[in-house]
């Protein structure tokens, strides 16, 4: 299975996307870089809304990853619910 | 919750506000309002079923685009408010940001004016759309990346004319010509090239470790920058990858065009991406990762995912790409070795690592580097030493495609330089590998054009007929500031006195 | 695959010998000598003999390397675009049958570059 992968701005913001991300997804592994954090994990990951709502108390647009997100890779599935990474095969 | 249920869904506000936006024409033929969707070959027979993961919509764009400006200019503000250019690790690190504003900001508003070409040239309303945002954000990071670096340009040498020396200096047709070949090409071509096969597979090289790089030696400014931008190509990766998928989806004649595409365009953006190398192996005072690991990281896991992915619409990686893994140990030290040699003509200075640096090297590159360039690079600064720095007092071969100069070595044998020749209707042409030598044969007609800064000087269209007044007149490139070896060089002059370690300034503090 | 267009697609050459005032695009490239990033780039007059080409206009190019006081041009061994070639050094290089952008390779045995490293 292939790593499909995110890296988000070492920011404030981050701190609640990792949580959020790490807690959806067990299989991610984190990496601290200057400036950045990578995340990776073996086929799929998502962020979902309604975890970063309760981790942020307030409502959380799914686009809101935007301002934080430096790159991905795998292929891109966006919705209200969650933001979903994923390789196919 | 309950604001998030009055909203339309995003899927619904994506169709209302982005196809539902489209018309079909009554009284034009759509031929004649889209004329140039056909001619490359490519076959669309549904454009509905173009995909935008992102769903992004207009109106979103706007106010996340606002709010990424927000930030990243308050960065901006601090930064120069205070003197960050004061902290960064070196002053030699600065030399990489004049190579990115000469080579690398001019081209993304070369992506600017593709976009905005392309955008219109498409018939489905999703691919319109994503176009023209993807313009706007090219257009943003040329402005980001210019006002930024504006503020080097009040402490430093060489960054005073970046616009100018983009379309004239020898090395920066590089860049240049490598976006000419893509905007010149039709508008499906133009996405692969682009959205495709530079987006996706390579720029996360250039924006992920060199920006992460840049944070580790205090520029503070550079990294947002990046980031910031690179924040947009998450979108614009998305794009390419769906462009692909769409194209190779709607027709399997498509499928070959494409595969030719790919090749071409993976090939020129690797010749390319040398530059980036160099600058993260040479030019970063404080390492983050060699060029060789971010090649594996960026390149070889990701874009290994990403072809696998693909296998199944019957597109295989990139031809030569087995080639990489040996020049990635390679390429960095061939660049920098150049750019040391006719640092009499470039707008930056180059050096020789230091001790230190070359066991970073060492370490780094343990196949490589202590073979075939520790010695070449140990007898420069021994010339140096004694005062006999050496510069190539020669013009260069130029690769009739990529236009770097003939400097890399062949894949089999790092003791001979990589050379192939081919003629074409009577005139020779010469090429650094196999590579672009196949994307000349494609194409010879694109190329037998090419202006090769070499043979333009002789041809006397770059003004005087010596190196000196070329680079002086014609560049604009202030000879004795801007050029030469940065040891003992004004700029390193400059940052000794800031750090109070010039032991040619006075003792005492000079009366105010 | 050729070009693509919408239009008529035809331009001339940008580096055809009549656009060099007279002269010609001579390449020629030292092997094992990595330490020039790449073969020089020069534009010589046909009428120049081959031995003031090696005396005159490759020895400057080369002087910074250490082994160059040690080349001596006729006990060396020339590729002409990639085949065994042999000068005449007393002719002129258009009587040598040099052309407009040909490419040089000059093998000078026994000199390995820097500490034998090809550089």
């Amino acid at each position: 299975m292939s790593l499909v992968y995110l890296v988000l701005q070492d920011n404030d913001n981050a701190r609640y996307l990792v949580d959020g991300i790490t807690h959806d997804n067990p299989h991610a592994v984190v990496q601290h870089q200057p400036a950045m954090i990578r995340i990776e994990a073996e086929g799929r990951l998502e962020i979902r809304r309604d975890t970063m709502e309760e981790r942020l108390g307030r409502a959380w647009d799914v686009q809101e990853m935007l301002l934080d997100v430096i790159t991905i890779g795998g292929n891109v599935d966006e919705d209200d619910d969650a933001f979903v990474l994923e390789w196919k095969n | 919750m309950t604001a998030n249920k009055k909203k339309l869904g995003l899927k619904d506000k994506y169709r209302y506000l982005t196809r539902d936006l489209d018309w079909e024409p009554s009284y034009q033929d759509k031929k004649d309002i889209f004329p140039h969707e056909d001619f490359e070959g490519i076959k669309i027979t549904d454009w509905d079923k173009w995909e935008d993961p992102f769903r992004l919509t207009m109106d979103s764009y706007w106010k996340y685009q606002a709010e990424k400006e927000k930030k990243l200019y308050a960065i901006l503000d601090a930064f120069a408010q205070n003197n960050g250019q004061q902290t960064i690790s070196d002053a030699r690190y600065v030399n990489a940001l004049k190579l990115f504003l000469g080579g690398i900001s001019p081209c993304e508003y070369q992506a600017f004016q593709g976009f905005a070409r392309v955008g219109r040239q498409f018939s489905g309303a999703g691919a319109r759309v994503a176009c023209q945002m993807q313009a706007i954000d090219e257009l943003r990071h040329v402005q980001t990346q210019v006002h930024a670096m504006s503020h080097y340009n009040k402490h430093f040498n060489g960054l005073h004319d970046f616009a100018h020396m983009h379309d004239r200096v020898w090395f920066l047709s590089v860049p240049k010509s490598f976006f000419d070949d893509a905007r010149t090409a039709g508008p499906f071509e133009f996405l692969t090239a682009i959205s495709f096969s530079f987006e996706y597979v390579l720029t996360n090289l250039l924006f992920v470790p060199f920006m992460s790089g840049a944070a580790y030696n205090g520029d503070m400014a550079t990294v947002t920058f990046g980031f910031s931008a690179q924040s947009d190509e998450a979108r614009h990766m998305t794009l390419g990858l769906e462009v692909i998928k769409f194209m190779l989806e709607q027709h399997e004649d498509n499928v070959p065009i494409i595969q030719g595409w790919i090749d071409k365009w993976f090939w020129r953006g690797n010749r390319l991406l040398s530059l980036v190398g160099m600058m993260m192996d040479y030019m970063l005072p404080n390492k983050v990762m060699s060029w060789a690991e971010a090649w594996e990281v960026y390149f070889e896991e990701a874009g290994g995912a990403l072809f696998k992915d693909l296998e199944r619409y019957g597109i295989r990686p990139p031809k030569y790409v087995e080639q990489c893994p040996i020049a990635k140990q390679h390429v960095s030290h061939q660049a920098w070795a150049t750019f040391y040699q006719y640092s009499q003509a470039t707008n930056f200075h180059t050096w020789m690592p230091s001790d230190e640096e070359m066991d970073w090297l060492s370490a780094k590159y343990p196949e490589t580097f202590d073979q075939y360039y520790r010695e070449r690079f140990t007898f420069w600064r021994e010339q140096q030493e004694k005062g006999e720095r050496f510069y190539n007092n020669t013009l260069p071969q130029l690769c009739q495609v990529c236009q770097i100069p003939t400097i890399f070595t062949e894949p089999d044998d790092a003791t001979q330089l990589s050379h192939r020749s081919h003629v074409h209707e009577g005139e020779r042409y010469h090429f650094c590998s196999d590579g672009c030598c196949d994307i000349f044969k494609n194409q010879p007609e694109k190329y037998v054009q090419a202006w090769l800064p070499v043979h333009q000087i002789y041809q006397g269209n770059c003004g005087g007929s010596d190196v000196e007044s070329v680079v002086r007149d014609y560049y604009n490139i202030n000879i004795g500031e801007d050029n030469f070896e940065y040891l003992g060089s004004p700029e390193h002059q400059r940052w000794l006195e800031w750090k109070g370690l010039n032991p040619a300034v006075a003792p005492l503090p000079k009366a105010s | 695959m050729t070009v693509n267009s919408i239009g008529p697609y035809e331009f001339p050459p940008l580096d055809l010998e009549a656009n060099f005032h007279g002269n010609r695009l001579l390449y020629v490239g030292w092997d094992r000598h990595l330490m020039f990033c790449s073969p020089f780039a020069l534009a010589v007059s046909p009428a120049m003999g081959f031995s003031e080409l090696c005396e005159q206009v490759l020895r400057a190019a080369m002087a910074a390397h250490p082994d160059t006081a040690k080349v001596d041009f006729s006990a060396s061994v020339w590729l002409l675009n990639d085949e065994p070639w042999t000068p005449d050094f007393a002719a002129s290089l258009d009587a040598n049958g040099l052309r407009h952008k040909d490419m040089l390779r000059l093998q000078t045995p026994g000199l390995n570059g820097l500490g034998n490293s090809a550089s």
